[in-house]
């Protein structure tokens, strides 16, 4: 998948409303959306900012927050303007991330028409009473309806966002989850551990013992169990929580993070990267708002990465995915001779047409190994 | 010389010998109350932390008495721990009287006795001075009390003070001057003078202090060490006010220092008597003794790519600490270091604080060992103070290891726990003392290595800070030794090695092991921790390997954060060493130094 990647950039557009916020999401979004016109406004403004700068983009990607809480009207507006002023490669990957409950036939149509060939779609769970512990808008009728939906509207490219080790869920109801999704054939399946991210309720739910997380031991399970099953169904384990039915499949708009190609992110607290330089925009949309009405940029912080940078986040990254690093890049870290074989022995790693890659157990703990090389 | 007076102020730490000495300062008038900071003596960060004054400092102080006379009072500054005991007798055999400072609210402690006996050694005029009398715990009574039956010592004659209020200060100059006889000796007689501390300055070299008995040094002087017949020619004398003060000649009965080109602290030793060329006095003062190191350790950079700024480091350190030898070392799995030796272990622990501290240096330093000599079948003697160098086992004929002995001074009531922790440590040979009413003195004949191990530690833990201690190199006696390697996954690591008396190996081995299972953190790999000597392992631990660390996702912002978190832990790796790909913090080595009970 590494080489077929253009290496012309990706556009991220980052919608930061949601109607409610999920208790365990650290994500920046807001629940007012009388902000939505100001918000469309100052993006086309940031639009203007760059229209000079890319001449065409080979992915598109609206993500949140919930992008498909705006109206239809706004979506038209901001994807019509897009392409006023950017142009595409053809046959660009286009995602939309949506919540079930927003999806409608007349809706899917709409985003088909606007060019749109890829839904991501927030389902969590299929499981009605974790679906309710994570305070979700959605049922998981509404769930299977969307799905349903999405198919009949032509999209070929559907990815299913479910979640594990979550308070309450056995093994089996995971299982379950699985195997439902599955069900419906998605091109993609992305699984996420919960985490709990400090300031969020649910951190101070664990805090005060309201609610308990599973042990180390059953999130290493739920990571191998997740990996087998998809693997026998055909998907390709091919980033630490992401699964592919096919090659074509994996995501071309999250790849790019993943290897330092270009992107370019608008809107409150997007990021972008060009040239080995990366910046972001301030977090909150009212800061984002205030900052057009001063009649200064969004750009919160910037920072050009060394040569020792790029490679010490190419080294992560590279090891989140089951491509790896090539040797050569590799061997110029420190303690490889060392440490390497070890890895290899500990069946972390293997060494697979003159790349380094992780092994599934290799990519449980992918954040600690480039420790090893520092 | 019936106008100079010269002492030194002793106490148990925390007594408030450093404010008094302030105090004295300020009354003598070397510097006004803007200028007073306190603790002017202490003038190095682990001292002061550690509240023990490793190298003295001496200062003049001028003072003028109710009579109108002038007088001129040496102060010197004393070390406060065992492993420089030799310094502080030095400092001790350049006076003729001491303060012996008492806590009023404390009373008399450990130290506080052991300091005592050690003026008692040298003849001197002991003035007690009881301190803190402004404290609201202050019981005088009692204090006298403990003077005159634990001490022995008229309370009578001892002076209340608050060095810290100011009040009694008048009446300390008072005894000073009235009770400490003034120094005897000549300028007739040919010049001896004693060293009994020397510093390095960057600009002037080598600055001496020494305490003149005979004779007198003026600039231009040829002068001879009496040790080593080595001469050089004086440049400037003087006295320690709070900066140097020249002086044409320092003369009999006086204290002061003296430069005389002399490149490192090394080239002159703390103890050794000073004589003209010309005029040589035949005899080397008593009491010198060469410093030698007893204890040794192998110091590497954390990142190789230090060693020669350590090299660095250490070359300039070693020009104030005389008492520090070193020499190239290497290890397999360290790399390239270098073998130390020290006085004792508080001495490398302080020379590891400061090359940290002062130098910037993060080192490791490898087990402790003290030097054990062997006699080979072959009928080759061999000595050995590095674990990596010990004989193949099949070749010794015969081992030796070194035994000191050891004096304890304790109130009696611990001297059950005592008698049995040196037992447990091979001790042999006791004899008791009864010095003083309540307390009791205990020698035993004891392996240095045991000492070195964690003994003061639990000795002090023991006795809750009552023992003092002291030790003296007796002979090398035959002892069964093993070497014992530790095994992080089945690789030796050499700076863990260590050699132990049979008996004491397993047990050892085992503790070892469980403190690398607690400092070593938890890595993706099972770690085995392995005790062995030769082939036979004889201790093990295991360190599970965290099974899941993997952060979900990872998208453009979190590039940044999780960056800058690896930059922050390639930053802490400077206090970790890789063993093969294992990470084993610094802290891992220090804390195999100390038992589990301590
Ligand atoms: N109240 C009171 N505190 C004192 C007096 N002398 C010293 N101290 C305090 O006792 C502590 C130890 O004093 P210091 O001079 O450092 O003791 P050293 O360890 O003997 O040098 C410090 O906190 C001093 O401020 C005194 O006369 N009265
Ligand atoms: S909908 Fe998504 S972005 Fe919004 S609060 Fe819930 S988890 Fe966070």
């Amino acid at each position: 998948m590494a080489a077929e990647i253009k290496l012309k950039p990706g556009l991220y557009i980052h919608i930061p409303f949601c109607i409610k916020k999920c208790p365990y999401c650290d994500f920046y979004s807001t629940a007012d959306s009388r902000l939505i016109p100001a918000w469309l406004d100052a993006v086309k403004r940031e639009i203007l900012l760059y229209r000079e700068y890319s001449s065409s983009f080979s992915t598109l990607y609206f993500g949140g927050g919930t992008p498909t809480v705006i109206n239809e009207h706004a979506m038209r507006e901001l994807v019509g303007f897009l392409h006023e002023n950017f142009t595409f490669l053809p046959g660009a990957e286009k995602t939309i991330e949506a919540n079930p409950n927003d999806l409608s036939r007349e809706n899917l149509k709409m985003l088909r028409d606007l060019g749109f060939n890829r839904i991501s779609l927030g389902v969590q769970s299929f499981d009605r009473e974790l679906l309710e512990f994570l305070e979700r808008r959605h049922t998981v009728y509404e769930a299977e309806q969307a799905i349903e939906l999405i198919r009949e509207a032509g999209f070929s490219n559907l990815n299913i966002d479910i979640m594990y080790a979550i308070p309450g869920q056995t093994r089996d109801k995971w299982i379950s989850t699985l195997s439902r999704a599955v069900s419906f054939k998605p091109e993609h399946v992305s699984c996420y551990q919960l985490t709990l991210k400090e300031g969020t309720p649910f951190w101070n739910l664990r805090k005060n013992s309201t609610i308990c997380m599973p042990e180390e031991t059953d999130e290493e399970a739920f990571f191998l169990e997740t990996a087998k099953f998809l693997k026998h169904r055909g998907y390709l384990h091919y980033e630490v929580s992401n699964f592919a039915r096919d090659m074509k499949y994996v995501s071309v708009h999250n790849s790019l993070y993943w290897k330092h190609h270009p992107y370019l992110g608008l809107g409150p607290a997007a990021h972008s990267f060009f040239n080995n330089t990366r910046w972001w925009n301030c977090k909150s949309v009212k800061q984002y708002l205030k900052s057009f009405e001063d009649g200064n940029t969004p750009v919160e912080g910037r920072e050009e990465l060394t040569d020792d940078q790029l490679r010490l986040e190419s080294l992560f990254l590279n090891f989140r995915t089951t491509g790896g690093m090539d040797i050569e890049s590799f061997q110029t870290f420190k303690r490889v001779g060392t440490v390497l074989p070890i890895l290899e022995k500990s069946n972390l790693v293997k060494i697979k047409d003159g790349r380094v890659v992780p092994t599934t157990k290799g990519l449980l703990v992918a954040d600690s190994i480039p420790c090893l090389f520092l | 010389m019936e106008h100079i007076r010269n002492f030194s102020i002793i106490a148990h730490i925390d007594h408030g010998k450093s404010t008094l000495a302030d105090r004295l300062i300020q009354h003598a008038g070397l510097i006004n109350k803007r200028e007073f900071r306190d603790q002017i003596l202490d003038s190095m960060d682990i001292e002061r932390e550690r509240g023990i004054t490793i190298k003295s400092q001496t200062v003049t102080l001028p003072y003028k008495n109710d009579r109108g006379e002038d007088f001129e009072l040496n102060l010197i500054d004393t070390p406060g721990h065992v492993d420089f005991s030799y310094e502080v007798s030095r400092a001790l055999a350049s006076c003729e009287g001491v303060l012996l400072l008492i806590d009023a609210a404390q009373g008399v402690e450990a130290q506080t006795m052991a300091n005592l006996y050690a003026a008692m050694e040298h003849d001197l005029e002991i003035i007690p001075v009881i301190n803190k009398i402004d404290l609201p715990a202050a019981d005088i009574e009692r204090v006298r009390e403990e003077i005159e039956i634990e001490l022995g010592l008229d309370s009578d004659a001892a002076i209340l003070c608050s060095a810290k209020a100011g009040t009694g200060i008048e009446e300390v100059f008072k005894a000073i001057t009235e009770r400490i006889p003034p120094p005897k000796g000549t300028t007739k007689k040919p010049l001896s003078a004693l060293i009994f501390d020397a510093q390095y300055d960057s600009f002037r070299g080598t600055i001496i202090s020494c305490r003149v008995f005979d004779g007198s040094i003026r600039n231009g002087d040829t002068i001879r060490f009496v040790s080593n017949s080595a001469t050089h020619r004086v440049e400037e004398v003087g006295v320690f006010r709070l900066k140097l003060e020249r002086r044409k000649e320092l003369s009999a009965g006086e204290v002061g220092y003296l430069i005389a080109g002399i490149k490192t602290v090394s080239d002159t030793s703390v103890g050794d008597t000073i004589t003209l060329e010309s005029n040589p006095s035949a005899v080397l003062l008593p009491g010198f003794k060469e410093p030698k190191p007893m204890v040794f350790s192998s110091v590497y950079p954390i990142a190789a790519d230090d060693y020669l700024s350590l090299a660095e480091s250490l070359d300039k350190y070693k020009l104030n600490d005389a008492a520090l030898v070193y020499q190239k070392d290497s290890s397999a799995a360290l790399g390239q270091g270098f073998r130390c030796g020290f006085l004792g272990l508080l001495h490398l622990e302080i020379v590891q604080e400061r090359l940290e501290r002062e130098f910037g240096q993060f080192i490791l330093m490898t087990a402790p060992s003290v030097k054990y000599k062997f006699l080979l079948k072959s009928g080759e003697k061999v000595t050995v103070d590095n674990p990596h160098y010990y004989p193949d086992p099949g070749e010794i004929e015969k081992s030796e290891e070194p035994f000191v002995r050891i004096a304890i001074i304790i109130p009696e009531r611990y001297m059950g726990a005592v008698m049995q922790l040196c037992m447990e440590r091979r001790g042999v040979n006791s004899k008791f003392n009864y010095p003083t009413h309540g307390r009791i003195e205990i020698n035993f004949d004891l392996p240095l290595a045991e000492v070195i191990y964690d003994f003061y530690d639990r000795l002090k833990t023991i006795t809750q800070g009552y023992g003092s201690f002291d030790y003296e190199f007796l002979d090398y006696r035959e002892s069964s030794l093993v070497k014992v390697d530790m095994l992080v996954n089945h690789e030796k690591v050499d700076a863990l090695s260590l050699i132990v008396h049979q008996n004491n190996s397993r047990k050892r081995a085992l503790n070892i092991c469980e403190r690398l299972k607690e400092e070593i953190p938890r890595q993706m790999f099972k770690i085995i921790i392995q005790g062995a000597i030769g082939g036979n392992i004889i201790a093990r631990s295991t360190i599970n390997p965290y099974r899941k660390d993997v952060t979900a996702k990872c998208y453009g912002g979190d590039i940044t954060r999780k960056r800058k978190l690896l930059e922050k832990q390639r930053k802490g790796k400077s206090r970790m060493k890789m063993v093969g790909a294992v990470e084993i913090p610094q802290k891992a080595f220090i804390s195999i130094l100390k038992t589990d009970d301590s």
